[in-house]
């Protein structure tokens, strides 16, 4: 069974026909996007998830990276520095700390499981401790890049489809992609193989960085400000995205596109529930439930092709 | 590999898809209010499941028939600055007339409202407000004029222990804001030759954590042993308080108390004192009653939106069961007064 992302496509147009019949308002395109350009941010941190969880490690830092990066480069904007310089420093600041999270996992020799719930408090206490309660507005220039269309799509959906189908192609067609795959397949094969395992992880544990910092500029843009609480749990909705999109969390299987469409299905659930005034705790609940059904789904669907010798555990180290 | 080009492929035509869906967006409902008909009011708290904010809803319950307001509400998932951003959006969406709103933080929120404002939508602030921002909203309803509190809590200390002797206060932290302008309208307050007789002995700082709360309290009754009252203006500085008058035995009645006894007051919510008020540890306390924010709000959204109400500074509002509130500076309205709680009146308030 190859095209998993067939499951949440369905579920996407399920979800719009429940919404189109149950609230009035609903069926709007112009609403729909959006509410789907709310959760484009974590849209494009779950394509480079997908990579990280492929490799058979996991980046519980992500939402701390992005509200770090966030802080730093609304402080460095209202300080005088020119626009281009802010935002490449942006995606740099996202690459140092994804850079780190790769060192502390090399160096360490611990799981990336438990390196990143450490980042995860760390990165978000720096950015509490520099912006204390209050918040760094951005410069006029940089705000509003989720009302900003392009043949009718707003910008923050056009990266993150950019960045699904070059996720595609690196995933399916390169070196690299391959490396990745055969990696989170099985560590020990690959690394007998002649795969560069550790260069690898760095290089993917990076890449979280880099696109983390990306997003944080996309946040800083939509919300015209920066906050030390921004994306606070992002990573859950990250990891969701990438497990209800038909990629094994055990590593060693992808889909980049499942990924695209978990986004849109949750981010259309989220919406027809939102809409339909159903409350808060029921909304976390749904989005729990299509978390652990597509678990069992991808552990009923994905056939096993890891040794058994090597437990999952051997994995995450 | 066929099956990655299969992918981009679907990618594009989704894309399309979307596209082609948005250029007809005729369909963006804009909150155009039909004379006659009920003015659509949502309520967004700060959080779910929060009594103080159940309590708000009550006043919207009991006033949105009487105003004409159909009334309903909907909680974030968490009470971050951003949770509250797609909750506004969708309730724009449903067609709502007036969104009320008690704002997570005073900047965060600015461009979704300025987004829903543009939509027609009335924003109203309730019980906190967008503090250096409020032009992002129409208009701001606060619970109490925060300068009667401490000439309040004089008065209530007062009354009970004779007005004479000395007293203590039990405040948060040393920085916070609120309880800094209390203690110094207290203050002020003592300068009335009426409490000529009250002497303030101490201002001790709990932190608003329980234990330092409960530690300085011990310390407060160990230093002044002619300590007639204790003013407590936070919740949990009162129920760590309480928690040790209770095991002393030093309120009024109580097993140890010594002459009269040590008489403890001060501001908190009737669900974290209601032991203390029922066992006799506390006479009484204040704070203000959320519904009226309720009934305020819900009488604003009506005005405004059925009636044409223009909100600036001056204008007098005459709300029914409420009198006269003037809107103050920044287009703020005050919903209320305190309420003091005692054994006789705390069972009808559930927050």
């Amino acid at each position: 069974m190859k095209s998993r992302w067939i499951v949440p496509l369905v579920l996407i147009f399920i979800t719009l026909f429940v919404g189109w019949r149950t609230s009035p308002n609903f069926l709007d395109a112009q609403y729909l996007m959006e509410a789907a350009t709310l959760f484009a941010e974590i849209g494009l941190i779950a394509i480079a998830m997908n990579f990280v969880i492929t490799s058979g490690h996991i980046d519980l830092s992500v939402g701390s990276m992005t509200v770090l990066s966030a802080c730093l480069t609304a402080k460095l904007l209202s300080s005088g520095v020119p626009m281009a310089v802010g935002i490449g420093a942006g995606i740099l600041i996202g690459g140092t700390l994804g850079a780190a999270n790769a060192a502390l996992i090399h160096y360490l020799k611990a799981s990336s499981f438990l390196v990143t719930v450490g980042t995860m408090a760390l990165y978000r206490g720096i950015a509490q401790g520099i912006m204390g309660a209050k918040s760094e507005a951005l410069p006029p220039g940089m705000k509003g890049i989720d009302t900003i269309t392009f043949a009718g799509i707003t910008v923050p959906l056009w990266i993150l489809v950019l960045a699904t189908v070059i996720g595609i192609i690196v995933m399916n067609r390169t070196v690299f992609g391959r490396y990745v795959i055969s990696q989170g397949s099985n560590p020990k094969a690959a690394k007998y193989v002649g795969i560069p395992v550790a260069k690898m992880t760095t290089i993917v544990f990076v890449l979280s960085g880099l696109t983390c910092g990306a997003a944080s500029l996309l946040m800083n843009s939509r919300y015209g400000l920066a906050r030390h609480d921004f994306a606070l749990g992002l990573e859950l909705d990250a990891i969701t995205m990438v497990v209800v999109g038909g990629t094994s969390i055990r590593g060693g299987q992808s889909d980049v596109l499942g990924t695209l469409m978990a986004f849109l299905l949750i981010a259309m659930l989220r919406t027809v529930m939102g809409i339909a005034n159903i409350s808060a705790e029921y909304q976390l609940a749904a989005i729990g439930l299509l978390l652990i059904f597509a678990v069992i789904f991808n552990r009923i669907t994905i056939p096993n092709r890891r040794a058994t010798a090597s437990s999952p555990a051997s994995k995450l180290s | 590999m066929k099956h990655s080009l299969n992918a981009v492929l679907l990618a594009a035509v989704l894309v399309s898809l979307i596209g082609c869906g948005s250029t007809k967006d005729g369909g963006t409902p804009t909150a155009t209010f039909e004379p006659g008909s009920k003015v659509k009011t949502v309520f967004i708290p700060k959080s779910a499941g929060n009594p103080y904010f159940n309590q708000l809803e009550v006043g919207f319950e009991r006033s949105a028939d009487e105003f004409g307001v159909e009334y309903s509400t909907q909680a974030p998932e968490s009470a971050d600055a951003t949770s509250q951003i797609s909750v506004l959006k969708n309730q724009v969406q449903r067609g709502q007339h007036v969104i009320v709103i008690s704002p997570n933080s005073p900047d965060a929120l600015n461009e979704a409202l300025d987004q829903a404002a543009a939509k027609g939508v009335t924003i109203i602030t309730a019980d906190a407000d967008l503090v250096g921002h409020e032009s992002h909203r129409t208009v701001g309803v606060l619970p109490v004029d925060f300068d009667t509190i401490g000439p309040a809590q004089i008065e209530l200390l007062g009354s009970m222990i004779g007005y004479s002797g000395e007293f203590a206060i039990l405040s948060a932290t040393t920085d916070a804001p609120n309880q800094n302008a209390w203690i110094a309208s207290m203050k002020d307050a003592l300068e009335d030759p009426k409490f000529a007789g009250m002497s303030l002995v101490e201002i001790a700082y709990g932190d608003d954590e329980p234990q330092k709360s409960a530690t300085e309290t011990e310390a407060l009754l160990v230093k002044h042993p002619n300590l007639k009252g204790i003013i407590s203006p936070t919740t949990v500085g009162m129920a760590a308080a309480a928690q040790v008058f209770s095991q002393r035995g030093v309120y009024p009645g109580g097993k140890n108390a010594k002459g009269e006894g040590v008489v403890l007051t001060g501001l908190g919510t009737p669900n974290e004192l209601r032991k203390f008020v029922e066992n006799g540890v506390v006479p009484a306390f204040q704070l203000w009653d959320p519904a009226d924010i309720g009934d305020v709000a819900a009488y604003l959204a009506a005005e405004i939106t059925a009636n044409g109400l223009e909100i600036k500074p001056g204008v007098v509002l005459n709300v029914p069961g409420k009198g006269e509130i003037t809107v103050i500076k920044n287009n703020v309205v005050i919903a209320g007064t305190l309420v003091t709680f005692d054994a006789d009146n705390i069972a009808e308030y559930q927050f």
